[in-house]
This record gives C-alpha cells, structure tokens and sequence, in this order.
C-alpha cells in the first residue's frame, strides 16, 4: 500500500506571532518557519506504516513556493520515499488546497492519505475533510490510533468527552492529532539521504485546477490585552477576593 | 435569508451549546431553522421545537445518523443546502467533522471558529492560536461556519413552539461504521460548559497529584483541565487539555495550577472573566493574564484551599 501524507510549511510553533503595523496580516519576515507540528505526526506514522509492513512506498506532497521543500525534504529525512510541490505563490485556501490534493491523489492512488487536523497558522481544520469530500471517500478525523486491516482501517478519534473508533473502507483519509505517536527526530545520515531522494514538481494547470478563493482577509489585529491583577498573599485572602470582591464562588 | 444550525446532541439530550451558535445565527439575521438528524432522537427534536429562537426543526431521525458519521450527515445536509444563505455549526469535534465536507461538497470555503459577526458575510476569526485576530469576507453563494460557544451568549431554551418537519431522505455513504466510544464518565460538568475550571500544569508532578484538584473541583462544582505539558507528559488524557490544540474555554473562574503559562495554554482560557494562578514561580508568565496570583507550593495551597471552600 502506498501512503500519501501532505504537509506544510508554518511560523515553528515556538515563535511569538506579531501582527504588522498596517493590521494587513501577520508578520512573517525574517521568522522561523517550520514543519506543521500535526503534520510531523502524518509524517511519523505514515513511516511507521512502512516500518510495520503495513505501507510499501511513502510520499509527501506540499503546496507553496519553492521555500516549502525545506519542510519536504524534512519529511524525506524523516522516512518519506520521495516528495511532490505543487507550486503555487502565498497560501491558497483550503478548498483549493483540497482540489490540488484530490488531483494528486487521482494521479498517485495511495490506498490511504494521512494530514495533520489543522495547521497552526490559519486554525482551519479543514483539508483532510475536505478532501475526503471531493474524492468521496471515508474518514478518520483528530486520530489517536490507526489499525490497518486488510481493505479496511479503524481509527481512533479523540472527540470532545472521550474516543470513538470507526472503521473505514480503504481509501480512507486520516487526520491526526496529538496523542497519534511522538515523532522522532531525523538522523544526521537520513538528512544527507533525504538531499538524494526524488522531488518532482508539479503546477495547478497541468492538475487542471483553478486557483482561487471567495474568502478576503480585510484585517488582522492583536487579540484585547489582559492586564496582570494583583498577588493575594495567601490562600485566605485569595478566597476572600473571590466570594467578594469577584464574586465568582 | 434563512439560516440553518446543526444541533449539537447525543440522540437523547440537546447540548447547551446549540443556544450559543443559534445567538450567533440570531446575530446574522433571518429565520432560523435547527436540524436534528440523529437516531431515536424524538426527545432532542422536542427540545429543540421550545426553542423560541427557531422557526422550524428539521429532523432526520435514522440509523444512518446516529453516530453523526460525517460521510452520511455531509450528504443530508448537501442536499437541504440550496435553501440557506448560511449553516452554522458548533465548534465541537463533531461539527469540526462535519462541516468541512459540507463546504467542499457544495465547492465554498469554510470558516472556522468565528468568533464575531460582523455583517452576513464578514466575520472574525481567530488564527495563530488565538495570538491575532482575522476579519475575512466572504463571497461565497452559501457561508459554512463553526461558531466558537463562548464567544456569543446563549439564546432562550424554552417559551417557543417552532414547527417540526421530519426528513425521510436517508443518506447512507455505506464506506464507514461506528466501531465504539469509551466516553470519560464523570459527575463534574462538561470543560467547555462549566462556569468554573481549575486546571493543572506539569508542576502537579504526576497523575495522581490530580487528585487535589479534583477534589477542590468537587467543591465548586468545576470542571478539571491542564495545559499541554501535563498531557504530554502522560499525567492526564488530552480530552482534558485547554489550550490551542486542545479546547477553548471562557468561564467566570479560571484557576491555574502549576501552570507556567505557555502562549499555547493562554490562547485556550485568556477569554475567562477571572483567572486565578497558583504557582511557585513568581517569574511564571501567567501571572500577566491572571486577575489573582498566588506565589505558593501547590502543594500546600491547593489543599488549603480545598479546606476553605
């Protein structure tokens, strides 16, 4: 079975996210940009997949400029076989991106497409299911476990309140979420192998999709600052400002 | 302009939150209707026909529907789409399941998390975590939305007699089937619903140290959260993460217990009315965002408080 993980390139989830002066967006100049960290985890267990005998062959797909075959040819590092951009300026929206994706998967036929639930940029949590919309195929969204089983694969979600398993006919997309598995860090010899392993470009015209978007972003601002309270100096005077003074118990 | 809202259920009980999203819908403007597609779900579709804010309830009362299994519920509500101007979801895990493919199905966008109406077809959402805010229009035929509870109040539940249609359409995609669901039981109120949280951070030290928590929790009637550093290190489930990549939270009382104070936790719970932080680290970051600070040993403060509650 092959597995098609698509990942993308994000502000590393460490830095401090500043909005520009003209409030037109956030300032990405000169920032650290990274692996989406839900993206590290489709990148893991795609490979495991391969590592267990479940998968034979794993791809990576990103869309963007070229600076997103920094975080291809991390994934190669990680254990991916081989990579695909579709080259596409800025960061289209979702439903492009699932557009693009769905072609790519027509022409690549993996038997399962793992995602990342959402990038933590935009916050969408929306590609995984989107995609699994257009290729009308089942899905396995926020997973903690993916059991492979023949023509058919049960994922574990995490849901608000507990986990839910589903079994899905294969093809199936699958979103992952935190618990899934802890990603490893990629070895200094798989880096320089990662260098040698074959990345093929691909355009939205020759996939035949239209890039385009209804969405407008008109501003963007920093959240209301809260402004620091005092320091109670005890447990007592704690309890005292919050029956009265806060009145919240 | 007439908008349709997913209710939020478990086939028995219409979840709070639906008053939420459906003040949301109210903030749009135009008729609403409610759709309750599930399986034995008659008391929920009643529920909802009391809600004075709805003017029809939709019910789609079939196996098909019972565990909200996107690949069926997306086909359902495809195909009632043509009618509204808007559908609006709850920004729950099952709604975030759901409503994706219902955009693409019908080739727009969706918008996730909003947050604020400004117009019918402007809205704020957060991004990066919640660390900057985006107003996005737009121009899509039929806009698809969850919408984030805490950020609009909830409408009146009862006083209405909205009329109820029932759905004989059966969507059934036949490509996925519920397995089983192990949900977490507990007497304490639902994260996202509780008027008071308290939450534990890594300086709770191990699993068990929640404990203390759970029993202050008890007290006030709380719901018990941590950060992602205490679910990463294995000391409780993630259901139970507030934070960026866990849930939103906005209740009157935040207590924050060994929590530092990561941009990651803040983006969760900075919308509550008063945080109160309880941590040994004066220097700790979360003592910028909290209302009450106590510099103590969680240890001794926490059981402390317990005592004089």
């Amino acid at each position: 079975m092959k597995v098609l993980v698509a990942v993308k390139r994000v502000i590393d989830y460490n830095v401090k996210v500043r909005v520009k002066a003209d409030n037109s967006d956030v300032d990405l100049a000169n920032v650290k940009m990274a692996l989406n960290p839900f993206c590290e985890i489709a990148i893991e267990e795609a490979v495991r997949l391969k590592e267990a005998g479940v998968a034979d062959e794993v791809v990576v797909v990103s869309i963007g400029s070229k600076s997103c075959e920094e975080q291809i040819r991390t994934a190669l590092a990680l254990g991916a076989d081989r990579g695909i951009r579709v080259d596409t300026e800025d960061a289209p929206d979702s439903l492009s991106v699932a557009k693009l994706l769905a072609k790519v998967v027509e022409k690549e036929a993996p038997g399962m497409v793992i995602l990342g639930k959402q990038a933590i940029d935009s916050d969408n949590n929306q590609t995984g299911q989107m995609l699994a919309a257009l290729l009308d195929r089942p899905q396995g969204t926020f997973a903690s476990k993916v059991a492979v089983d023949g023509d058919k694969v049960q994922v574990t979600r995490e849901i608000d309140g507990g986990l839910q398993t589903v079994e899905l006919q294969m093809p199936a997309i699958v979103t992952t979420d935190l618990r899934l598995n802890e990603p490893r860090y990629a070895s200094l010899p798989n880096i320089m192998k990662a260098k040698r392993k074959p990345l093929d470009l691909l355009t939205p015209d020759e996939l035949g999709v239209a890039v385009s978007s209804n969405l407008t972003l008109l501003s963007v601002e920093p959240p209301a600052e809260r402004q620091a309270g005092i320091k109670v100096s005890s447990v007592d005077e704690l309890v005292e400002k919050l029956r009265n003074e806060a009145k919240v118990i | 302009m007439t908008i349709l809202v997913i209710a939020e259920h478990d086939n028995n009980e219409l979840k709070p939150v639906t008053l939420n999203t459906l003040s949301a819908a109210q903030a749009i403007g135009g008729d609403i209707h409610l759709l309750v597609a599930g399986s034995g779900c008659q008391s929920v579709a009643d529920a909802a026909a009391q809600i004075p804010a709805v003017a029809q309830v939709l019910v789609a009362d079939n196996d098909a529907y019972e565990h909200q299994l996107a690949e069926n519920v997306s086909k359902l509500v495809q195909g009632l789409a043509a009618s509204y101007s808007h559908i609006l979801g709850s920004s729950t895990t099952t709604a975030k399941n759901v409503l994706p493919r219902v955009a693409a199905l019908l080739d727009v966008n969706q918008l996730s998390d909003v947050m604020a109406i400004e117009s019918a077809d402007t809205f704020k959402r957060p991004i990066y975590a919640g660390n900057a805010i985006a107003t996005v229009k737009s121009a899509d035929a039929i806009k698809v939305m969850t919408v984030r509870g805490t950020a609009f109040d909830p409408v009146e539940g009862t006083g209405g007699s909205a009329e109820v249609v029932n759905l004989s359409d059966v969507c059934d995609a036949g490509t996925s089937r519920f397995v089983n669901e192990e949900i977490a039981e507990s007497e304490r109120p639902e994260l996202t619903a509780a008027s008071i949280v308290i939450s534990g951070g890594r300086g709770m030290g191990n699993g068990e140290n929640f404990e203390l928590l759970n029993k202050v929790a008890d007290k006030l009637g709380a719901a018990v959260g941590a950060s992602r550093a205490a679910v990463d290190a294995g000391f409780v489930p993630n259901d139970m993460q507030v934070g960026q990549t866990g849930k939103m939270v906005a209740p009157d009382l935040y207590i924050a217990v060994g929590i530092s104070g990561a941009i990651q936790h803040l983006a969760g719970m900075k919308d509550s009315k008063i945080i109160v932080a309880i941590n040994k680290d004066e220097e700790a970051p979360i003592f910028q965002v909290a209302d009450y600070g106590l510099v103590a040993d969680l240890f001794e403060a926490v059981p402390e408080l317990e005592g004089k509650l």
